[in-house]
């Protein structure tokens, strides 16, 4: 074991495994997100909490951690590295290692463009793949990049996020291969609604035997609506929604749209159940927490297996 | 002497208003009859950059004007030039002149005193 | 060359409210090139503010000068003579050219007349566009010759990020997407194993992080 993380253990079981994410509130209010976490408790391996995720502006990920770990839950924090140069990054890995987050998700964050702040510096001292790799070391060899020894390793099941859709997408594999070599443990995907263009992806990374040197968990957003999904194929770089999705929520009348995406996620997951390669889901179920437990029951996943 | 319009630059317009113009009126040949291939079109996008500046430091952009005419025009001329002179007497003299004139009068009027006491 | 854009003429003529006698300084140099600061500019520039002061009725006096370059000892000493005439200098070189002329003329203010933008080309007449952030630590021999610090947005060293779409960057629609056009270059050179290899955490030491910067070239001090 690598860290001892839940997440892992399951992984390691040869489990399907399930992760969720909560989004951290737009102000200090703690009991948002212990609403939140009670719909996550007991459904998931592991629940990431964001990190002002769209550049919006929004309570620590590690204190949202903290806040779900109370509740009972297996955090996972995820780290942007828009924010924060190499110095923020190091401690703030060693203080969420300490207060025992042991799953992290290292990435690039989006653009500041995009949140409250357009006027903001941005940071990118480092990059996603070189955090995973710096990550890796501290772990596995006890000492800071700079060679120091650390008084105590950070222990991570550390993962990296990957986007099978975004151009140009003969690289997309390749660069899997990268986050890899740099040290990443576990993959989650960016949503996931053009199955035929995932299981390319999925072909092409079992051709060079990735899916057995890293665990792929397939991300899947249950859709709320045809105008959901509409807009999120506008707004959202890299969101590949097709047409025929669209087509087969719309057909239904507004009131039953969202019934019709929580079927269409859950068979969804059935589908990524079956290809070689998928280690668990990624259940991203944007402020609609509360249905989590009808998706992935619904999927046939619940009880999530409990290891010591 | 200018050989075509596309050898004024923005300065010399500006010149011409710290000259005392009240209006500058810039008269090229018909596009695409240039001598010099492109002078007519370089002087009008120079003519819209004089027009911004005119309109940022309120002295009125309506002050300058480009008008495209072969030299067999005579007449289109004529009525081009009473056309804009009308416009620059309905703007009145250019803020320039304005200041300048009660200068003149406030002067004028000192050296009367002057002379009075 | 050193790129910029003209500050606002509002903005030019408040900081000229304190004063009645300037100097308009341009350079003949990168901001003649990019139509900001040269001669020309001197005199439209000159030629508005006397304009406008005087029809607010507050008239000013302008020596118009441009030297052929601000960053040069050499030239920014021909001012000399005359500069302790005037209460100010209003600069359209580069911020570079402004300070040195600041730092020379300790007892007379210098004021900016342009924005600087950055290091770049001109891609078509009255289009600049960024291609250096002067990082002091040059990989363009890996990446094909295009910068991943200047032309991706997150300045990523593995990209591009998954904000990049049929080769445009999320940020802005007009903007290319870096590592597509260092992918396609790659590629074009038959070198794409130069994409798979990890890089190291970058030294921005030698960038602007490690403080204001200075080169010294011992064999040409004389």
């Amino acid at each position: 074991m690598k860290s001892g993380s839940n997440l892992e253990k399951v992984l390691a079981a040869g489990h399907f495994s399930v992760t969720a994410e909560c989004g951290p509130p737009r102000g200090a209010d703690p009991e948002i997100v212990r609403k939140k976490a009670a719909f996550v408790r007991g459904h998931v391996d592991a629940c990431n909490v964001t990190d002002n995720q769209t550049a919006m502006v929004r309570m620590s990920s590690l204190a949202g951690c903290m806040l779900i770990k109370e509740q009972g839950i297996e955090p996972l924090i995820q780290m942007v590295v828009r924010d924060r140069n190499r110095i923020a990054l190091q401690s703030d890995l060693l203080g969420a290692s300490a207060l025992g987050v042991r799953n992290l998700l290292c990435l690039s964050g989006d653009h500041q463009k995009f949140g409250d702040d357009p006027q903001a510096k941005n940071v990118f001292d480092i990059d996603s793949m070189q955090l995973i790799h710096l990550v890796r070391t501290m772990r596995d060899e006890g000492v800071f990049p700079s060679g120091d020894k650390l008084e105590g390793a950070p222990q991570f099941f550390i993962g990296c996020a990957v986007n099978p859709f975004a151009d140009p997408f003969e690289i997309r594999v390749p660069r899997l291969k990268l986050k890899i070599d740099a040290g990443a443990d576990f993959v989650q995907t960016q949503c996931i609604y053009n199955m035929d263009k995932f299981k390319k992806y999925m072909e092409d990374a079992r051709k060079e035997g990735l899916h057995e040197k890293v665990k792929i968990l397939a991300g899947v957003t249950p859709l709320k609506s045809a105008g959901m999904a509409k807009f999120m194929r506008r707004m959202v770089a890299g969101m590949d929604i097709p047409e025929a999705v669209i087509e087969r929520i719309a057909a239904e009348p507004k009131d039953k749209q969202a019934a019709k995406g929580i079927e269409m996620c859950i068979e969804q997951i059935e589908e990524l159940k079956e290809v070689e390669g998928v280690a668990g889901v990624h259940v991203m179920a944007i402020e609609w927490e509360e249905k989590l437990e009808e998706i992935i029951g619904g999927a046939g996943l619940l009880p999530r297996p409990v290891l010591v | 002497m200018l050989p075509c319009t596309g050898r004024i630059d923005e300065a010399l317009l500006l010149a011409a208003f710290e000259n005392g113009a009240d209006g500058v009126m810039v008269i090229g040949c018909l596009e695409g009859d240039c001598h010099y291939i492109s002078g007519n079109i370089r002087a009008r996008a120079r003519v819209e950059r004089v027009y911004k500046i005119l309109e940022q430091i309120k002295i009125g952009p309506d002050r300058i004007r480009m008008y495209n005419l072969s030299a067999g025009e005579g007449e289109r001329f004529a009525s081009y030039a009473n056309a804009f002179v009308d416009q620059v007497r309905n703007l009145g003299p250019s803020p320039i002149n304005l200041v300048r004139s009660t200068n003149a009068q406030s002067a004028v009027q000192t050296a009367v005193q002057g002379e009075a006491t | 060359m050193i790129t910029g854009t003209p500050k606002p003429i509002e903005e030019v003529l408040e900081m000229l409210e304190p004063y009645d006698n300037i100097i308009v300084a341009g350079c003949h140099g990168c901001v003649t090139v990019c139509r900001v600061g040269g001669e020309k500019e001197v005199q439209v520039l000159a030629s508005t503010i006397r304009l406008a002061r005087e029809a607010a009725g507050n008239k000013i006096n302008i020596k118009e000068v441009s030297l052929e370059r601000q960053c040069d000892p050499e030239y920014v000493e021909s001012m000399r003579p005359y500069v302790g005439d005037y209460q100010a200098v209003l600069s359209i070189a580069c911020g570079a050219g402004i300070q040195f002329l600041a730092e020379k003329f300790t007892t007379t203010p210098l004021l900016p007349g342009i924005n600087t933008g950055f290091l770049g080309v001109t891609e078509r007449q009255g289009e600049w566009a960024e291609r250096c952030q002067g990082c002091g630590d040059c990989v363009l021999h890996l990446t094909g010759g295009i910068c991943p610090v200047t032309r991706c947005a997150k300045s990523l060293f593995h990209g591009p990020c998954g904000g990049s779409v049929r080769g445009i960057c999320e940020v802005d629609k007009e903007i290319k997407c870096g590592w597509q056009l260092i992918i396609d270059r790659l590629k074009a050179l038959g070198q794409m194993e130069n994409y798979g290899k990890l890089k190291p955490y970058k030294g921005w030491s030698s960038a602007r992080d490690g403080g204001p910067r200075r080169i010294i070239r011992e064999d040409m001090i004389s």
